[in-house]
């Protein structure tokens, strides 16, 4: 009986450090410097500056989300089936690259695609045209494939390894093409990597600032650089606090989403 | 024909992940401090890296923080893990949806709500406030990987242990505990990883004071981040790889002799 | 898979070890805390500071102005010593927030140049709060072979012809300091229908932009993506020394002199430390240092002819023209970026 107790530790943190600093969020998003009440914090992300920044930070982040999608699917199979599947050796080429610093590595991007940067100055070495995309939108998009590719492989290959041999075998068996295959056995039963791959892209990419400052140019303003403008530069916590409550919209979407297509926790990055 | 396919997509997105690494690996080696010339080779970063005590002791906060948050966190995990599939179906997928909270919540939101909430009730900014911020985002990974582990556990061996006379202790560590061991593992160092990685969340709970090695970077980015950095992440990537590749060879060599 | 977790665990730990080792400390008379901005002072600095007046020297680093102010308004770290901006310098001042300093314990006072002392009168009337440690200028850092005619104006960053060729700086206040300097306002301008007309110049401006960039413009400009940004006056040496192209100019219409100072809080635990530091800071030897290894500039007298860049010391008839950043309160800085994010957004 008492077994359950053992959670209470868990339950601690949860409540210190998810609630209650939740709950002091809401507070600040709903009153204004002087402590009084109002919804003009949150009503802000409607004035044109915001909802254009959100907007943008939507489609990126989606671009991104879709982008990864077509990237980690195919290499999914191509994992599960080779050799080089030994589980945990894949996750760990897929870790790896976090042991060096996030910052710095967005920053090679930087370095990399500068207008006269290393990979123009290749291209160009070999006569091809020039590749302009920093300090566009194309770059933060890189950026994001880039640091979040990761979070969408894994659950992905996740859960297409735990597919078992013997239902594709068995629907081979029963005259189903290649193709059939595919859509009606691998694509159903890999849904809950999917969904929790998607939604591992989707928030960070939708919240980032830092890879839009290093890789933007500060030409590409998202959501994410605004709220962080407001907590640093322009000190007014208020409507910084009202437009992270705005985007915590999304966050309750995503679990909502887990929780209908993944109830058994599936489609985990382990 | 397929199979060379397969190799190229394979290794275009291997490029793709570790080109810039390869990068920074390169000019960790340049003469200059600039990013967008090749000096020369040189070995000076290296040699400052050891000789910079900001470096060495944002070093020292980083995976001593890394080490506790992801100690701390995986207790705590693993003793949820229990505590919740011994709970009804109802409170298990609560808790297990609040426990996907700070998984999914932006980094930005986790960590100014959180800065928020200790500048709230008081508590001045540290290194137990980052640690604590550590812990709470490590947790999660924890549960994820051990909670599938302790799924799969057959409920039987357990209960013979204590048909057979073991305390649920004894049985505990006997027993559950060994059939559980990959998941702690991975859940453990997941959450080591995440912490050293983590730039945002420290950022706005390290209050004065306490640097990691991402803050370390991002405040040097205001004269310019010297290369230094590069040679110091240069080592600490070379170091897990090569634990890595070496781990591996021994696998291999386990397996194919299980093979004979 | 066990195996390679476990060797990984036994990895990750080794590392904690091999770290653990360096971290021993030892005793000293006192200790002194200062808190700065990062990498603003030669690391090898800190032990000689250390020999040389016994204190043990503990050092937090802050990116940003903002940063730092909440934690010395709070109170909740104890800094004996802090380095902090000209406005931010003259906010902490107005909240009662800073000692006044004791001249008499610094004796290396004596080495201040003058050219620094009218600006630093703007903020801290009397200069009693602060003393700077490096300071500049903005300007136009640009390529000599990818500009024509003489730079010597902000409007050649409204010259259509370098459409994309332009690095902007990515501060509020900078970013308006040059549109009122082209305007011939004041850069602490507090009237709307200025602030609304400087926002309207800078969208006409943004077409030409290539980025936005604060340190990383310098980057740009040595890898030749740029032909020109707006940057501070300290990078030019740096600059300079990976390509020999680039020039820097401070633009007739004047600009914005930036002071960075030490100061001590009044909740200082060690002043006296904090007074030892300060010396230590302005002492020839230490300036010559740290001029070497940050290469701004640096108002020091015994190192005045070691600067021999015209733009690290300008003439009085340069500086005729510039003006330093003001702290403008709250509302005004609300005002202030609400254009700004229309000018960003647009």
């Amino acid at each position: 009986m008492t077994k359950r107790f053992f959670s209470g530790p868990f339950l601690i943190f949860i409540l210190c450090g998810t609630l209650i600093p939740l709950g002091v969020i809401a507070f600040y998003g709903i009153t204004d410097r002087s402590g009084s009440f109002t919804f003009d914090n949150i009503t802000a992300i409607a004035t044109p500056e915001h909802r254009e920044a959100l907007f943008l930070a939507l489609a990126l982040a989606f671009i991104s989300t879709v982008i990864c999608l077509i990237i980690a699917f195919p290499l999914g199979l191509i994992l599960k089936d080779s050799k080089l599947g030994k589980k945990g050796f894949m996750v760990f080429v897929f870790i790896l690259p976090m042991w060096m610093n996030f910052l710095l590595r967005t920053m090679a991007w930087q370095v990399l695609l500068e207008r006269n940067g290393i990979i123009n100055q290749v291209l160009g070495f070999i006569g091809l045209p020039s590749l302009d995309i920093i300090n566009t939108p194309a770059a933060v998009v890189l950026g994001m494939v880039y640091d979040y590719l990761p979070f969408m492989i894994l659950p992905i290959y996740n859960a297409l390894i735990k597919i078992d041999k013997h239902v594709i075998e068995a629907a081979y068996d029963l005259g189903a093409s290649g193709i059939q295959v595919f859509r009606k056995v691998i694509v159903p039963l890999s849904v809950p990597g999917i969904v929790s791959g998607v939604t591992m892209v989707f928030v960070p990419s939708l919240t980032t600032f830092a890879v839009s400052n290093m890789l933007g140019g500060g030409k590409v303003n998202l959501i994410g650089n605004i709220i962080e403008q407001e907590f640093t530069a322009s000190s007014n916590w208020n409507l910084g606090a009202g437009l992270s409550l705005v985007m915590m919209i999304f966050i309750v979407i995503s679990m909502a989403l887990i929780e209908k297509f993944d109830r058994n926790g599936e489609g985990n990055i382990l | 024909m397929k199979k060379t396919f397969k190799g190229i997509y394979l290794l275009l997105i291997m490029l793709f992940l570790y080109l810039p690494i390869f990068t920074l690996m390169v000019l960790s080696f340049n003469g200059g401090k600039t990013m967008n010339a090749w000096v020369g080779f040189s070995l000076e970063w290296y040699e400052e890296m050891f000789n910079n005590r900001q470096i060495m002791e944002a070093l020292w906060n980083t995976v001593t923080i890394a080490f506790w948050a992801a100690t701390i966190a995986t207790v705590v995990g693993v003793m949820a893990c229990i505590g919740i599939n011994f709970m009804k179906e109802r409170h298990r997928s609560l808790l297990m949806g609040i426990n996907n909270i700070p998984l999914l919540n932006a980094d930005i939101v986790t960590g100014i709500s959180l800065m928020l909430a200790f500048l709230l009730f008081g508590i001045s900014l540290n290194y137990g406030t980052v640690l604590f911020a550590h812990i709470t985002f490590c947790i999660p990974y924890v549960i994820l990987s051990v909670m599938p582990k302790l799924k799969q556990l057959e409920n039987h061996t357990y209960e013979a242990a204590l048909d057979l006379g073991a305390s649920p202790i004894y049985a505990f560590f006997k027993v559950v505990m060994p059939d559980i061991m990959p998941g702690i593992i991975s859940g453990f160092l997941l959450s080591f990883t995440m912490s050293v990685d983590d730039f945002v969340i420290t950022h706005f709970t390290r209050g004065a004071g306490i640097n990691t090695l991402s803050t370390l970077i991002y405040s040097q980015v205001r004269v310019g981040i010297r290369p230094t950095l590069y040679a110091l992440s240069t080592l600490i990537f070379v170091a897990v790889f090569v634990v890595l590749v070496i781990v591996n060879i021994i696998g291999n060599k386990k397996e194919e002799r299980k093979d004979l | 898979m066990k195996k390679i977790l476990t060797l990984m665990l036994i990895a990750v730990m080794c590392l904690g070890l091999f770290v653990g080792c360096g971290g021993s400390k030892e005793d000293a008379k006192g200790t002194l805390y200062v808190y700065c901005f990062g990498d603003y002072f030669d690391p090898a600095l800190q032990a000689e500071f250390e020999e040389k007046t016994g204190y043990k020297l503990v050092v937090d680093l802050f990116d940003t102005n903002e940063e730092m102010y909440p934690v010395i308004k709070n109170n909740s770290a104890d800094y004996d010593v802090i380095c902090a901006s000209d406005y931010m310098i003259e906010k902490l001042m107005s909240e009662d927030l800073l000692a006044e300093i004791n001249f008499d314990n610094i004796p290396n006072m004596e080495n201040l140049t003058d050219n620094i002392k009218t600006f630093v009168e703007e903020f801290d009337p009397g200069m009693k709060h602060s003393i700077p440690h490096t300071w500049g200028t903005y300007g136009i850092m640009y390529n000599k072979t990818m500009v024509d005619g003489k730079i010597d104006s902000w409007d050649v960053l409204w010259d259509k012809k370098y459409k994309d060729k332009i690095v902007m700086p990515n501060s509020m206040r900078e970013g308006y300091m040059i549109a009122a300097k082209k305007l011939g306002y004041s850069i602490n301008t507090t009237d709307e229908a200025e602030i609304k007309a400087m926002t309207d110049l800078l969208i006409q401006q943004k077409p030409l932009v290539y980025s936005f960039a604060n340190d990383s413009a310098r980057e740009i400009m040595i890898g030749d993506s740029a032909a020109m940004a707006v940057i501070t006056s300290g990078e030019i040496i740096y600059s300079k020394e990976y390509n020999e192209n680039l020039e820097y100019v401070i633009p007739k219409e004047g600009t914005e002199v930036w002071t960075d100072c030490w100061a001590i809080p009044k909740t200082a635990k060690n002043v006296e430390a904090a007074e030892a530091w300060i010396n230590f800071m302005m002492d020839g030897g230490v300036a010559k240092t740290n001029f070497e290894y940050l290469t701004y500039a640096i108002p020091n007298r015994q190192i005045e002819d070691l600067v021999d860049e015209p733009v690290l010391n300008p003439s009085a008839e340069v500086l005729r023209n510039c003006e330093t950043l003001r702290n403008l309160g709250a509302e005004i800085d609300d005002m202030y970026s609400s254009y700004w994010k229309t000018y960003k957004a647009d």
